[in-house]
């Protein structure tokens, strides 16, 4: 029998044949860590060693309470920028640069065949390049600081295959909305997913990473994208280091097959108070709502923010309702402002907000009140996350969004796409 | 073996209302972390909890972020052991790299309620409570070392010792 992408790549790390379910010793080729890199210091404190043992595999990037937004956060940000001097590290991005998921992106770091470990539960998304990539906790990114090795589970993959064509008014996010939904919140919890088929290959890389992204909320290991043409069209003048394409055999052995046709797929809603609470657009339509969220690392890429701009050229937001754009990464940001995209959701009553991780996580930027309903192009909705825990999240694609800001309303986009 | 009292709670209980976002960046001390535990499923929990209690949960428990205090606000509230029918990926290992124990058993899961009264013998795999036994599997022999050298950061310290 074959061997699937994440048994291949990660027994070439290994040095040595694996199976799924083998645990494995590696050093993976990059860790990320952002704001929680001060507590990951911390305990890399703790073990009383001087130095990193590799610095130039280390990438931080802050993009989690940008710019700090009260004293504690300065200081997290004051101690990750000494230690960075201090211990050499030559891969730091400081607040103006975005989210770290798009940057480690746009920076050449995500790179098919490498492995790559982050302090942080989306790191899945790079896995729409072609990269092993996992979240792992703080302390684990102080261990591998020290020795450049983590242990890993080798996961089964799930082989989610995807055909036809995506009907109007309809994106990669309707897909995995959709899909979660389906199959639920655990369905992927240890493995691997791999998106696959023509429909897989018409997606943009900025789609793909939306899928990636969003694999996390399946409980997924790690997300995979075959890499293709486009691919490597996307990372020339990018890339930070030569790169393996690694693809699974033909004859891989997969725990289960997902097929999707896109054509049948409408505009989806995940619902309070959990990812897999997904409905069809038309079954909410009429839900109103306070505030909007268009960005993140999940929807904050350029063609996100023209499709929102396109529905809302020269119309206003409700009165009802305030609207958040949060661009996923300043080179998101530059590009939209030159091509008029910003100046289009700014005219429209929108808030440009920093490139960064914004209200997403509740902790400045838009908290919500008790009461209060959002709807949000992010990608997760738990009970309390972006304020009161009395408030509620509807996520969605940023063309229902879009849509939605002007009827101050949950809105099926199709009438306006 | 340390009793506990049973919280009982149902599937994916998510790591935003363990441990909500707003506090990751600004809390770093245990007691105050302790202070916040499960604070948007049970805002009661953290005055209530008594050291040795124990939580019982459905599948996929500490879904969402890789938030490590999510674990480590538990830990510190006292919880001696989480028991659940599946655990989440990255909590699994948070739990285990800070040393609170993550027991996956269905039966324990299906048969506790909240306030029972049990006690967890780690070496014979036994949840106990009253007449009652039930079973989980051994955790897997590579973390059986983090959890007994009392946590990722002293096993890491011991290994690198030992290749001095």
């Amino acid at each position: 029998m074959g061997q699937t992408f994440s048994e291949k790549i990660l027994g070439k790390k290994a040095g040595k044949k694996v199976a799924s379910g083998d645990v494995i010793t590696v050093s993976p080729d990059y860790y990320l860590s952002h704001d929680n890199a001060a507590a990951i210091i911390g305990e890399f404190r703790k073990l009383g060693l001087k130095n990193v043992k590799a610095p130039q595999k280390i990438i931080i990037i802050l993009d989690h309470i940008v710019p700090a937004a009260s004293e504690e956060y300065a200081q997290n940000h004051k101690t990750i920028r000494e230690f960075v001097i201090e211990q050499k590290i030559p891969n730091f991005y400081d607040i103006h640069h975005g989210v770290c998921h798009q940057v480690l992106s746009e920076k050449g770091f995500a790179l098919p065949g490498k492995v790559i470990m982050g302090s942080d539960s989306h790191t899945t998304t790079y896995g729409a390049l072609g990269a092993f990539a996992a979240g792992i906790g703080r302390t684990e990114v102080a261990s591998i600081w020290a020795t450049d090795e983590i242990w890993l589970r080798v996961p089964e993959t799930i082989k989610i295959e995807l055909k036809g064509k995506l009907a109007h008014g309809v994106y990669a996010k309707d897909v995995i909305l959709k899909i979660i939904g389906d199959h639920g919140a655990d369905r992927a919890n240890y493995m691997a997913v791999e998106f696959s088929g023509e429909a897989a290959r018409d997606f943009s890389i900025a789609s793909r990473m939306t899928l990636a992204n969003m694999a996390a909320e399946m409980g997924a290991k790690n997300g995979y994208f075959e890499p293709d043409e486009k691919t490597q069209e996307w990372l020339k003048g990018k890339a930070k280091a030569e790169y393996e394409i690694i693809t699974s055999d033909k004859d891989a052995g997969y725990e289960a097959f997902l097929d999707y046709d896109l054509s049948t797929i409408e505009p989806q809603v995940a619902c309070p108070h959990t990812v897999d609470n997904v409905k069809p657009a038309k079954a909410v339509e009429g839900v109103e709502f306070h505030q909007a969220l268009i960005g993140t690392c999940t929807n904050g890429r350029l063609e996100d923010l023209e499709v929102a701009a396109r529905i809302l050229k020269g119309k206003k937001i409700h009165p009802r309702v305030r609207a958040l754009v949060l661009p996923a990464s300043r080179e998101t940001y530059l590009e939209a402002l030159k091509k008029g995209t910003l100046e289009i959701l700014s005219e429209a009553g929108c808030v440009v907000l920093n490139p960064g991780c914004g209200p997403c996580l509740g902790a400045h930027q838009g908290i919500l009140a008790p009461g209060e309903v959002v709807l949000s192009t992010s990608n997760r909705n738990f009970k309390g996350r972006m304020g009161s825990r009395d408030s509620e999240i509807y996520l969605a694609s940023p063309a229902l969004v879009a849509a939605s800001v002007l009827e101050g309303k949950i809105t099926d986009p199709r009438k306006y796409t | 073996m340390k009793k506990g009292r049973v919280w009982k709670y149902g599937d994916d209980v998510n790591t935003d209302v363990i441990f909500p976002g707003k506090y990751t960046y600004a809390l770093m001390e245990p007691a105050e972390m302790a202070k916040h535990a499960l604070e948007d499923l049970e805002p009661e929990f953290a005055q209530k909890v008594q050291p040795g209690d124990v939580i019982v949960a459905g599948k996929n428990f500490g879904c969402g972020s890789s938030r490590e205090q999510a674990a480590a606000c538990l830990k510190y509230a006292g919880v001696q052991a989480v028991i659940a029918k599946s655990f989440a990926r990255i909590y699994f290992r948070n739990a285990i790299n800070l040393g609170l124990p993550v027991l996956q058993c269905e039966e324990a899961s299906d048969n506790l309620k909240a306030g029972d009264e049990v006690e967890i013998d780690f070496a014979g795999g036994k949840i106990i409570s009253g007449d009652k036994a039930f079973k989980f599997p051994p955790l897997p022999e590579s973390v059986i070392g983090i959890l007994e050298a009392g946590g990722l950061i002293a096993y890491t310290k011991k290994k690198l010792l030992e290749k001095k």
